[in-house]
């Protein structure tokens, strides 16, 4: 048995999930927490956030996120595939910034217009 | 120049305010907002977890204030950018400045007040030791890092374990520096759980409870920080120094609601909110003036400012048309457990189905019920498996339970179950 919060929601369900049964999730306030308590034992995963560079627009960085989420074990990786990244304004909310992160098939998207 | 609503701060509390005003038929409306666009605090908010409850999906700050911006647009509200509310004054004048328009007077027939907060420094004020570089508030450094494009230390020690705070050490740590330590004083976090595990956990960042910085050294820069344990009473323990190599130190130790304009307009405020003291439709004391979002209260998530903000701008909306609320008064006092209530006040007639109850315990407590009394009478009750003071609470009482009340006020109180 493993506690566990859910991070799917700022409500942050106490989870305890049964390895023995089958990753059964108990402690739950809605079917999300299930998801995310099977997977955070078999295949943890996050969204990221960060910021590129952009010239031309009303700040210097315009934050950017991965559209869907990614292994926790290649945040890293993640993170070293916007360094290189300058974007000239105007950029439009979901736009892609750099496609297929790592082969996983989520790519880093504008998360705002500027 | 006369307008049915205005709304001072275009934060995320200001748009929702002026959405539902807009939507409740307000003709002419205006947000004035000192910052050169809109949106608030959210727009350095970069990390997701927005939005949950009123988009049913997962957005980061700036997402979430685009799509209120967006709905702004479709409606005839004036904003004015890069323009200082200066006082609130008699008669619903709001005097500004901005370099474009210069010095005016407007006058409204309802004001929203949605200024937001500012970050607590007081905790910085009280360590003793240098006073070197590198000690920021972490939505300073939030803002530098985020929009501005300063990297802002590369050894890093955060004091508090608020939300900012948590949410800084990822993002130091995300973008290269070593965040060494999370010391709080209390024996608990003040951050959402959620936060723990994604912030700290995630990336083995170790949070120290029941500690607190005693000394910060060094001449130009910050060089050492020594952090020590603290007693019951939060006096430090001799003989527990830890000390840390760092750079920087980022204070997470608390928000605190913008009021100047609100107490220089006379408006009754609360000492346990640090905000005005509301009815249920967010009215303050001065009848046609409202508050909404982190200026009635700090609250962790916006979700709750919108729908809040809602009802204090349709409720602006219906008084400039002459809709005054008004009626006999319920007092909501605090019980066991329960630090403030917000709103403070509750006119019944004014209660269409059923009026929601902000509040925050004082610990950490499992197993609990939130019960509402009028006098030794139980009203009604709500159970509560895990409470704690990071983490607002809301309850909904239905207005058929308002109507049974014999006295002139309620109380809201925890009790183990
Ligand atoms: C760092 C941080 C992280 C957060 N993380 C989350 C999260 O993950 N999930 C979540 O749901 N919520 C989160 N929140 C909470 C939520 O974002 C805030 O509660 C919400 O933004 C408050 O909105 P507001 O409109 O009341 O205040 P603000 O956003 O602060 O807006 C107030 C506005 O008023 C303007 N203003 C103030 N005084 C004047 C004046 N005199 N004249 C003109 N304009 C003025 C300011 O410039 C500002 O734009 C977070 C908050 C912070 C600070
Ligand atoms: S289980 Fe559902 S309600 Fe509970 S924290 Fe997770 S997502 Fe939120």
């Amino acid at each position: 048995m493993t506690n566990l919060i859910c991070i799917v929601c700022p409500k942050g369900c106490h989870l305890a999930v049964d390895e023995e049964k089958d990753f059964e999730v108990t402690g739950f306030g809605c079917a999300r927490g299930v998801d995310y308590g099977k997977k955070e034992l078999t295949n943890p995963t996050r969204v990221i956030t960060s910021t590129v560079k952009i010239q031309g627009g009303i700040h210097k960085r315009l934050p950017v996120k991965t559209d869907r989420d990614i292994p926790k074990g290649m945040i890293s990786q993640a993170m070293a595939l916007l360094d290189t990244v300058e974007l000239t304004s105007p950029v439009k909310v979901g736009e892609v910034v750099v496609p297929d992160i790592c082969g996983t098939g989520a790519a880093w998207v504008a998360s705002r217009d500027m | 120049m006369k307008y049915d609503v205005i709304i001072i701060g275009g934060g995320p509390a200001g748009l929702a305010a002026a959405c539902a005003a807009s939507e409740k038929g307000a003709k002419k409306i205006v947000i004035i907002e000192r910052d050169k666009e809109l949106g608030g605090i959210l727009n350095q908010c970069i990390h997701n977890g927005f939005g949950l409850h009123y988009f049913k999906e997962e957005l980061t700050g700036p997402e979430y204030a685009g799509r209120f911006v967006e709905m702004l647009r479709k409606t005839d509200v004036e904003v004015k950018l890069d323009t200082m509310v200066l006082e609130v004054g008699q008669d619903k004048v709001v005097h500004c400045i901005s370099t474009r328009e210069g010095y005016q007077a407007l006058e409204g027939r309802s004001i929203v007040l949605s200024m937001g907060c500012r970050e607590r420094t007081r905790g910085a004020i009280a360590i003793p030791g240098d006073r070197p570089a590198g000690i920021f508030t972490a939505g300073a450094a939030q803002r530098y890092v985020n929009m501005e494009g300063w990297m802002c230390g590369k050894r890093v020690v955060i004091l508090g374990s608020g939300d900012i705070g948590l949410i800084m050490a990822r993002r130091m740590t995300l973008e290269g520096a070593k965040v060494l330590a999370c010391v709080e004083l209390c024996p608990y976090s003040n951050g959402l759980n959620r936060n723990i595990v994604q912030c700290l956990n995630d990336y083995n960042i170790p949070l120290y409870l029941s500690h607190t910085i005693t000394d910060i050294q060094g001449k130009e820069r910050v060089e050492k920080v020594v952090v020590s344990k603290v007693d019951e009473n939060r006096a430090p323990i001799p003989g527990s120094e830890i000390v840390f190599d760092c750079d920087t130190v980022l204070l997470s130790v608390g928000l605190i609601p913008e009021n100047e304009l609100t107490r220089s307009a006379g408006i009754a405020m609360d000492r346990r909110t640090n905000g005005a003291i509301v009815f249920e439709n967010m009215e303050t004391s001065v009848p046609g003036v409202f508050g909404c979002g982190n200026v009635v209260h700090v609250h962790d998530l916006v979700d709750f400012v919108t729908a809040e903000s809602m009802r204090a701008g349709a409720a602006a909306a219906q008084y400039a048309v002459g809709q005054e609320a008004g009626g006999p008064v319920l007092e909501v006092k605090t019980g066991n457990c329960v630090t403030y209530t917000v709103p403070q006040h509750i006119r019944r007639e004014n209660v269409e189905k059923t009026v929601e109850v902000f509040f925050r315990v004082d610990n950490v407590y499992r197993d609990m019920v939130i019960q509402v009394k009028d006098g030794e009478n139980l009203l009604c009750q709500f159970k509560r498996e895990h409470m704690a003071p990071g983490e607002m609470e809301k309850i909904v009482i239905p207005r058929v339970h308002l109507d049974k009340v014999q006295g002139e006020n309620i109380t809201i109180t925890v009790e183990k179950q």
